[in-house]
């Protein structure tokens, strides 16, 4: 058995979340987004491939398949949750002073709902009907 | 007790400092990219609400993203997608405990550069192809 040598208290070790206390679950989140993103961005990369060139009417009949707007809003949500994550470790990495780090943080999950509300909003207002 | 003040110790040392190697800049890039990924959502999510907006909107859209300046930074969001999602891949072999020998490590590195470029350059290619 591991003594209390350490400056953790056993409830903070049994806890098991460390200085940022929540554990593991950004680490797990930003892997598991990860995995989503790499089979989401080669579709996503297909659909705008295949979008090119296309006048309104016949872009917006793709956008608007079921399947392929479905596929757009996860790899929207997928790429927000994704990038918010990403962008509060260069955050916490390179901005020490504490309060404006907790408003860079803020400000950084305001910016990923925003980009992935109005994205949102856009597939289902097309897919709903125009 | 005598008086402990913090003494202007050196902090661990920066950038400018180490010899560049391809680990670190591809690790580097893998930031500038996201980086980059991150403020270039703001295209998208524009381009989409220009689309749900009607006809005219986006054909503005589509007139921005053929212009020159516009394919510039499609490119270079192209370029940015498949370097960060490469080297996405990288960082899951060395999440199962693997590729951490200098040699393989210098081999992914350079596996990621090459990667998304022929990436890059394949989609431009299909791209330009089908216009």
């Amino acid at each position: 058995m591991q003594s209390n040598s350490s400056m953790r208290t056993p409830l903070g070790r049994v806890r098991g979340l460390g200085s940022a206390k929540s554990g593991t679950g950004h680490f797990w989140l930003q892997r598991l987004t990860a995995v989503a993103n790499v089979i989401l961005t080669v579709i996503f990369v297909f659909v705008v491939v295949a979008l090119v060139g296309k006048p309104y009417p016949a872009a917006m009949a793709l956008l608007t398949q079921p399947c392929v707007a479905i596929l757009m809003l996860l790899f929207i949500l997928s790429a927000c949750v994704h990038m918010r994550i990403g962008m509060q470790v260069i955050i916490e990495d390179y901005v020490h002073e504490e309060g404006v780090k907790i408003l860079a943080v803020m400000a950084n999950t305001f910016f990923a709902i925003a980009v992935g509300a109005a994205s949102v909003y856009a597939v289902l207002k097309l897919s709903f009907g125009g | 007790m005598a008086e402990v003040k913090p003494a202007a110790r050196p902090l661990s040392p920066h950038l400018q400092i180490y010899r560049w190697s391809w680990t670190m800049a591809m690790s580097v890039a893998h930031r500038v990219t996201g980086t980059g990924l991150y403020l270039g959502t703001v295209l998208i999510a524009a381009w989409l609400v220009a689309a749900a907006s009607g006809p005219a909107a986006f054909d503005t859209a589509q007139w921005i993203a053929g212009s020159i300046l516009g394919r510039l930074v499609l490119f270079l969001y192209s370029f940015s997608l498949m370097h960060h999602m490469v080297g996405g891949l990288r960082h899951f072999v060395w999440d199962m405990g693997k590729g951490y020998e200098p040699q393989t490590r210098m081999a992914m590195a350079k596996f990621t550069l090459v990667i998304s470029t022929a990436l890059t350059v394949l989609i431009w290619i299909v791209v330009l192809a089908t216009r």
